[in-house]
């Protein structure tokens, strides 16, 4: 199983897994705390629309794609603070327009589907060692940020109006949400593709949620949780040659699957023992 | 309006002739209330009345058209000091959907007095600790706020005002959904602030288990305050020196309703 450390592009994918599995959850446990689960997805798919942009003008795709994606989170922070577009609504348009906005300009620029396919699902053999360098920063970048900004970022995502009474510039937490959302997508582009990166994002907090009550149990387990499917997945990805984005992602569907089945157990002998033993309650 | 009495104690919140619209539609108009430091004031209404909207314009949350609002002697638009003003929402706004215990909800309440980033310091965790034990939740602390009962919930919110140790606290419905318990350890946490020195405005129904402890009530119909009564002196006197219980005194509680409570 070592022997995979000897091929370079196994060495970057695996550190750009790593960089991955910990950015995903930390900044996708705020997006489920706030109900906004499925915004990693539509700043995916707009994303994808980025990345169709460089592959057309040439540009670096990693860095049309995270102006696209950034655009695109502040666009939706902007119509669900301004105007009466609800949430979903918005989503759904911009799904709908990055997917089809990607896949467009990817014919335009001559590309195959092969090449798209390589930025939707992940491919551990196309990280180059520039792009590891920029993956690297900004994952550090989206670390500092959410460890400074955690007890301002929980009391948004908790209860916007409490936490604006407090004084806390809700709408700039907002804002600085969505972008590092969009900052996280890029950087797991390469690893798990931008179409399951959301999966990333909200599987490993659905299955810390299985074994915490609190906000900071289920926030260190979901980056936990993450960076093991994240490095599981492109180990596996290579032995039975598969591409990483899916792997990696039934992965942590598997342990979703298997924490939600013991607690599941757990609460069921608890109940019967609290019945057997009435009265002391 | 007189001037200024030179009896009356500083102005905890003023609100001079305010006009808010919610999507188009008035629904407040003109609407004038002064609370003094000291004062428990419930503002009271049937659905729709705007009585919530009067609450949330007065600590920011609703854009206000024209008028004017005043927390504790500053301009809204200038008040920084946010830490002197402790705020209850309705209980159904906050839902969120990662488990958080009572301790990081509470906690959450103490931002305005925490520096800006770095790990709470004692001051803060002392003042988290003691808003729990004050609202009576000190054996739930590392539960998940989603398995406590609603009236337990709504203490977790009252908990995470005093967090910040405010001198004005306002609670848009505390009642609602509240088990009796809650409702009188409610009763009895506003008569502790109020003896501290602090302020009260809330939102209600029906004053139930806080009648004894408010002392005036202003009742909001269709955007406009109709109605403003101060309790009589034998009823403040009474509610001032023995509030949690008063089975000698010589005054009986207000028990009798007051004008506009209850009205759906």
């Amino acid at each position: 199983m070592l022997e995979l450390l000897d091929y370079p592009f196994m060495r970057m994918a695996l550190v750009a897994a790593v960089v991955t599995g910990l950015t995903a959850p930390a900044i996708g446990t705020f997006l489920v705390q706030r109900r906004l689960a499925l915004l990693g997805d539509g700043i995916g798919h707009v994303a994808l629309t980025g990345v169709a942009l460089g592959l057309l003008t040439g540009i670096a795709p990693l860095a049309t794609a995270i102006a696209a994606a950034a655009i695109g989170a502040l666009i939706i922070e902007l119509l669900r603070t301004f105007t009466r577009t609800s949430g979903d609504l918005a989503l759904a348009m911009l799904f709908y327009g990055g997917l089809a906005g990607g896949v467009l300009l990817t014919n335009l620029a001559g590309d195959s589907a092969a090449t798209l396919n390589r930025y939707l699902f992940g491919s551990i053999v196309t990280v180059s060692s520039d792009d590891l360098t920029v993956v690297v920063a900004l994952g550090a970048i989206v670390l500092l940020v959410v460890a400074l900004a955690t007890p301002q970022l929980f009391a948004v995502c908790q209860d916007e109006d409490h936490a604006r009474v407090s004084g806390v510039p809700v709408r700039l937490y907002g804002i600085l949400i969505a972008v590092l959302a969009a900052v996280t997508i890029t950087v797991a582009m390469r690893t798990v593709g931008l179409l399951l990166v959301s999966a990333l994002m909200i599987v490993p907090v659905a299955a810390a949620q299985q074994m915490s009550r609190s906000f900071r149990g289920t926030h260190l387990w979901a980056m936990a949780i993450g960076l093991a499917a994240a490095v599981g997945g492109v180990v596996v990805s290579f032995e039975i040659d598969t591409q990483p984005g899916p792997t990696i992602v039934m992965l942590a569907l598997a342990t979703f699957a298997v924490l939600a089945a013991a607690r599941g157990l757990v609460t069921l002998v608890l109940r019967r023992r609290s019945t057997t033993s009435r009265g002391d309650v | 309006m007189t001037p200024s009495e030179p009896a009356q104690p500083p102005v905890a919140l003023q609100v001079r002739g305010l006009d808010v619209d919610l999507a188009g539609r008035s629904v407040l108009r003109n609407v004038d209330l002064t609370v003094h430091r000291g004062e428990v004031v419930a503002v009271l209404g049937a659905n729709g009345s705007g009585k919530s909207t009067l609450v949330r314009a007065a600590v920011g949350l609703v854009p206000v058209r024209a008028g004017s609002i005043e927390l504790l002697g500053t301009p809204l638009a200038s008040f920084r000091e946010r830490h002197r003003l402790g705020y209850v929402p309705q209980r159904s706004a906050g839902v969120a959907g990662v488990p958080a215990t009572v301790r990081e909800v509470v906690l959450s309440g103490r931002l305005a007095r925490r520096r800006f980033a770095g790990p709470a310091r004692r001051a803060d965790r002392e003042a988290v600790d003691r808003a729990i034990e004050h609202v009576g939740l000190e054996q739930y602390r590392r539960r998940a706020v989603t398995e406590l009962s609603g009236g337990q919930h709504q203490r977790v919110l009252i908990a995470r005002a005093l967090a910040c140790e405010p001198e004005l606290l306002v609670m848009d419905e505390p009642l609602a959904g509240v088990d009796a318990a809650s409702g009188a350890k409610l009763a009895e946490v506003v008569a502790d602030l109020v003896a501290a020195g602090g302020t009260v405005v809330l939102v209600e129904h029906e004053l139930g288990p806080l009648r004894p402890v408010v002392d005036r009530a202003v009742v909001v119909h269709d955007g406009r305050v109709v109605h403003d009564s101060p309790a009589d002196d034998a009823h403040v006197r009474e509610a001032h020196s023995e509030r949690h219980t008063h089975p000698h005194s010589a005054e009986p509680a207000r028990l009798e309703p007051f004008p506009g409570e209850g009205v759906l």
